[in-house]
């Protein structure tokens, strides 16, 4: 039985499909729209992906259903150089924006942050709403910017906006990775196909993406200081919480440097300011300031937009991972049984990799003609950002050890988590150190260690969240088989797509290449490029069991009762699904920490934080002395 | 049964420990009784201003650290001449600080009444702001300076552009407030809300000033 | 099934350790200065992280092995909290091991970046533009002459704008590939006339963006004679793939007798080396 109380507003609960699925202020569907959103744009994303996989293995082969779809950029069906280059760029776009900042935070965030911390809703519900929709936007954006240099038409009728909006260069969207360093993202048309109207769109695309970022992240942030329930003090939440705190404090602070350094690059490229474009080009034939379509530019400093890109970029990798750490921490102490191992090292932790992710940003630009000594500095920094990491890895260890382990799917994919965060990250040892960076950078062992720990350590969070809140957020089980076989394919798939990444790397396979034919040097390597290459088939293909699982259980799957986890946290407190105001009409009263199970001598092996009746030992349970 | 044997005093409650952070939630927060009470349900207006100020804060940082890299890295730079009528602007902003601040006191003592008219001095203050910036630009046009002219000045319309831009949604905000100023309130959590609403807006406002004034200072003293 | 992951986990843990160990795979072998250094540095730092992958995947796979629910009814797990002491150790003793690996792989980017090239260094200007390269020589006289961008001719294949009327530029010469010492210390001006690119040659240990609007010096010694292949390591448009030139490697008199020809007989005779060389066999 628990205490509780009267909340303090209440509206009713609306009426009606529009105010109920698509203009809603309920912070429940507007995750789920989050999570809809993620799960459109990782097809998209992963569809691009096994195209560039297709040109690199067999560079020259000819795809008959391409030539079909995109004549200019396949003709013949042969993928030609600029074509692959955009699958590059929309990829990495689409990947780390739409899909690795939406589902983590604006999504799992979204629905269980306020119920995990017995709100009613987000502090404010109107501008939840608002974050959505102008992020969808965004992405109606970067969809548009495929048509516009895809498709001749498209691109001709967009020249009306002004001679740097032309595009149909037949690419699928603009070239410049998804870091779109300048000067080649600022100089337009004359730096080659790709450069048009499609990248006009891509900035334009993460500005507005940056304005939905921070809307949610005021949100996320203020309704954990301000909504917080009685009992529920900061250090008796969920880590789950605390992750989304400090991923939402990452992308309120490192956003808007993005945005800065988006509207200089748009003005750049529109209005003819050099804020990264120096003086005495010579591009394409045309010298700067002798011919309108390059009109003159002085001063600019190209390494200014990689410091403004990178210090948002930084962070942003850390947003992509805290929730799903948070979330793994959350699954394992659920389903071994324990307690969270080091609960106060774990928000230290947290905190710590928040913190000096702000001070690292210069890793990726060793060799970029920055100053040789701030690279120093941010070498040393970037090692030391290592250490809370592996202080959680340790602590993900300890929460195991001695718990009684119950093979979920979900704890599947997190202990999964745990296995690729540290296959991953532990190259970042490598990649810290700037005298390695020597041979390494833009190398194919920077996309293996980045893959591993945002695409499949990230996506393993995700679905260890999904396959955990499912129950709770449709009131049905997702099919255990199946994401069985969805888990294991998977597991062994991405590991075998990016452990070979690594050696390809040290060889010397440089990125953004369309293909490896021109050099002696990486001819020996097409066997594992080929071994990549199927590897990535059917891992990808596997997804789609996922999403079958998924759409299948949310009206098929097996019923779920309110806690079929036995979980202690306050969101299995509540009915399933929970109702429009999270607790109808009486909020929960908290009296323990987050992760009681395998208290002794209580009846159950969990207790949840609302059990008012059953003793707990005394101190603060997470002072680590028992 | 666990065979684990606890030497501790086994509580009906566990402490969540750590440091007791100060708050309206429940748990040791001495200034407020009840959870949900009005006045700390209304605070997340401040907290969210206060939030949202951080990130408006690091766009201009970043923006001011681009004008910094951007002076140092050649030697196009040619320093615009400030336009006068900027000291005007300067005069109404810290003006309408003043009047704002007006406002928000005097809400402590009426609900209406001098807090609705301080509110319209400040919204007639705020506009004459923007208008004299529009002057500024216009004057510099007729000079022949534009976006595109030098780096200062490319910097000079964004900065005050991006300024500007923000300052307008203050001016939507205030507006917001003195329409609303007109209704009777009797309900507590009414009256919590506008006094939070009151005192967001007024930070958001202050802040734009001081935004302006340490612009005014980067553009035409830090050369 | 925990036994089934842990194994699992097992497994793929040491096919990746084999992936690096077999050899098959690897850097080429180095022909620079620096470059055993920073080899050692890379041999420390790959079996620390070998170690550290290892160690926490045979953890991981271990406890899920043995505290796996075995379905004994009334048991429960270890209540524990964790351990303060424990989290102690084990940040400093990583913290200790991560930061001497930092502090240590500055050694090698100090003494290539800190400090300008030696005295005496032989000197090229490398000027990169989409998608080839342009290499400078300053001929007998040892002065680079004049280039501005205004100059430049498509045309005449004066790439980099050179000024014909600056006496120093008489015996100048251009080509697209690079010749350089062996045993010499090596001065690269690097510069680029449109976006940025990056010079790589992977058996040089060695990569530097050529960023416009800068001009970046960078120094290294070769000591091994041979034709390396010399690649565009930083995205600069569609061509990016096939920006490939060569880095010849020459005995000091080869390179003397390549340095005193005028620009026509210098591109001849850098074909005929080109030829001559083979590239390395691994």
């Amino acid at each position: 039985m628990s205490e509780t109380h009267e909340g303090v507003h209440r509206h009713p609960a609306p009426t009606g499909f529009i105010r109920k699925y698509i203009f809603s202020i309920d912070h429940k569907v507007i995750g789920i729209q989050y999570i809809m959103l993620a799960l459109a744009a990782v097809v998209v994303g992963m569809l691009m992906s096994l195209l560039m996989r297709l040109k690199l293995s067999w560079p020259d082969h000819k795809w008959a259903i391409l030539a079909w779809l995109f004549p200019t950029g396949a003709p013949d069906g042969v993928m030609n150089p600029e074509f692959y280059l955009s699958l590059v760029t929309m990829h990495g776009t689409i990947m780390v924006f739409f899909v690795l900042t939406t589902a983590p935070q604006g999504g799992f965030g979204n629905y269980f942050l306020p119920i995990q911390i017995g709100a009613e809703d987000m502090a404010f519900p109107y501008l939840n709403m608002l974050s959505f929709w102008v992020t969808f936007v965004g992405f109606i954006a970067i969809l548009l910017a495929i048509f516009v240099e895809g498709n001749h038409a498209i691109g001709e009728w967009f020249a009306a906006l002004g001679p740097s909006f032309a595009g149909g260069s037949g690419t699928v969207g603009p070239i410049g990775g998804w870091t779109g360093y300048a000067p080649l993202s600022a100089l337009g048309k004359i730096a080659g196909p790709g450069q048009g109207g499609g990248m006009n769109l891509w900035v334009i695309s993460i500005a507005i993406f940056c304005v939905g970022s921070l809307l949610g992240a005021l949100n996320f942030i203020t309704t954990l200081l301000n909504m917080r329930t009685k009992g529920m003090t900061l250090m008796r939440m969920p880590l789950t919480c605390w992750a989304w705190f400090t991923t939402a404090v990452l992308a309120l602070l490192s956003f808007p440097v993005l945005l800065g350094g988006g509207i200089l690059l748009l003005l750049d490229r529109i209005a003819g300011t050099s804020f990264f474009i120096p003086g005495g080009l010579y591009v394409s034939g045309l010298l700067s300031g002798t011919n309108p379509n390059f009109p003159l530019h002085t001063g600019g400093s190209p390494i200014l937009w990689q410091h403004l890109f990178w210090f948002f970029g930084h962070p942003e990798v850390y947003i992509a991972i805290l929730p799903g750490m948070g979330a793994t921490s959350h699954i394992l102490a659920t389903f071994a049984r324990k307690p969270v191992f080091g609960y106060r090292a774990m928000v230290f932790a947290i905190f710590a990799i928040g913190l000096l992710g702000f001070f690292v940003w210069g890793h990726h630009m060793f060799i970029s003609g920055m100053s040789p000594y701030s690279a120093i500095a941010f070498s040393v920094l970037t090692l030391s950002i290592g250490v809370p990491s592996a202080v959680k890895t340790f602590n993900w260890i300890g929460t195991l050890w001695g718990g009684r382990i119950r093979f979920t799917t979900a704890m599947l994919f997190a202990i999964g988590f745990v296995s690729l965060f540290v296959a991953g990250g532990i190259t970042g040892l490598i990649l810290g150190q700037s005298s390695l960076d020597l041979p390494m950078h833009d190398t194919y062992i920077v996309p293996a260690h980045f893959h591993l720990v945002m695409g499949v350590a990230s996506i393993f969070g995700m679905f260890a969240a999904t396959y955990f809140w499912f129950p709770k957020m449709f009131g049905r089980l997702m099919n255990e088989k199946i994401g069985r076989i969805h888990f294991w394919i998977t597991f062994l798939g991405v590991y075998s797509i990016f452990v070979p990444m690594h050696v390809m790397g040290l060889q010397g396979m440089p990125r953004r290449y369309s293909q490896f034919t021109e050099y002696e040097f990486l001819q020996t390597l097409h066997p594992l490029v080929i071994f990549v290459s199927i590897a990535a088939i059917i891992t990808i293909a596997v997804q789609f069991l996922f999403y079958f699982n998924v759409f299948w259980s949310m009206f098929k799957g097996e019923k779920a009762g309110d806690n079929p986890w036995e979980a202690t946290t306050l969101e299995w407190n509540t009915a399933t699904p929970p109702p429009h105001d999270n607790f109808a009409g009486v909020l929960p009263t908290v009296y323990h920490g987050p992760y009681e199970f395998a208290v002794p001598d209580a009846p159950r092996d969990y207790v949840m934080q609302t059990d008012v009746d059953v003793e707990v030992p005394s101190g603060n349970g997470h002072d680590g002395k028992h | 049964m666990a065979t684990m044997v606890s030497t501790r005093p086994l509580t009906k409650t566990s402490p969540g420990g750590g440091p007791k952070i100060p708050g309206p939630n429940g748990n040791g927060s001495k200034r407020r009784g009840d959870f949900r009470d009005p006045e700390s349900h209304a605070n997340r207006y401040r907290i969210g201003m206060w939030v949202g100020l951080a990130s408006v804060a690091m766009m201009f940082t970043s923006l001011s650290s681009a004008y910094i890299v951007r002076s140092a890295s050649s030697n196009d730079w040619v320093s615009l001449p400030l336009p006068k009528v900027l000291l005007a602007s300067t005069a109404l902003i810290l003006g309408s600080s003043v009047t704002i601040e007006m406002a928000r006191r005097k809400l402590k003592t009426a609900l209406s009444g001098p807090y609705a008219k301080w509110l319209f001095v400040t919204v007639l203050l705020g506009a004459g702001f923007v208008v004299a910036q529009v002057f500024a630009w216009r004057q510099l046009a007729r000079q022949g300076i534009y976006l595109a002219s030098n780096p200062h000045s490319s910097f000079f319309y964004l900065l005050t552009g991006a300024h500007a831009v923000h300052l307008f949604g203050g001016l939507l905000g205030l507006s917001f407030l003195w329409l609303r100023s007109h209704r009777k309130l009797t309900e507590p959590a009414l009256i919590a809300k506008r006094k939070a609403a009151t005192d967001a807006v007024s930070i958001y406002w202050h802040f734009m000033d001081a935004l302006w004034i340490y612009l005014f200072l980067l553009l035409f003293l830090w050369r | 099934m925990g036994r089934v992951l842990a194994v699992i986990i097992w497994i793929v843990t040491l096919l990746s350790v084999l992936l690096f160990l077999v050899g098959k795979w690897w850097l080429p072998a180095a022909i620079s200065d620096h470059a055993p250094a920073l080899d050692r540095q890379f041999m420390i730092t790959i079996i620390v992280v070998g170690i550290s992958f290892t160690a926490a995947q045979i953890g991981l796979g271990w406890m899920v092995w043995k505290y796996r629910d075995t379905g004994k009814a009334g048991d429960r797990a270890i209540y524990s909290h964790g351990s303060n002491r424990l989290e102690v150790v084990w940040t400093v003793i990583t913290a200790f091991v991560f930061i001497a690996l930092g502090v240590m792989g500055q050694s090698v980017w100090a003494s290539l970046r800190l400090h300008d090239a030696p005295p005496g260094s032989y000197t090229v200007e490398v000027v990169a533009q989409q998608f080839q390269w342009n290499f400078h020589y300053a001929g007998k006289d040892g002065k680079f002459g004049r280039s501005d961008p205004s100059l430049i001719d498509d045309g005449t294949l004066n790439f980099i704008g050179l000024d014909s009327s600056d006496a120093a530029a008489a015996d100048d010469a251009v080509t697209a590939a690079l010749a350089i010492p062996v045993n010499r210390p090596v001065e690269l001006r690097l510069r680029s006339k449109d976006v940025i690119h990056n010079f790589w040659v992977p058996q040089l240990r060695f990569k530097q963006d050529l960023v416009p609007g800068m001009e970046i010096k960078v120094h290294f010694t070769a000591n091994r004679v041979g034709k390396y292949e010399l690649a565009c390591a930083e995205l600069c448009g569609q061509l990016h793939f096939k920006m490939k030139s060569y880095m010849l490697v020459l005995p000091e008199d080869e390179l003397t007798a390549l340095q005193a020809m005028p620009q026509e007989q210098f591109q001849a005779r850098m074909g005929e080396l080109l030829a001559k060389y083979p590239l390395p066999a691994n």
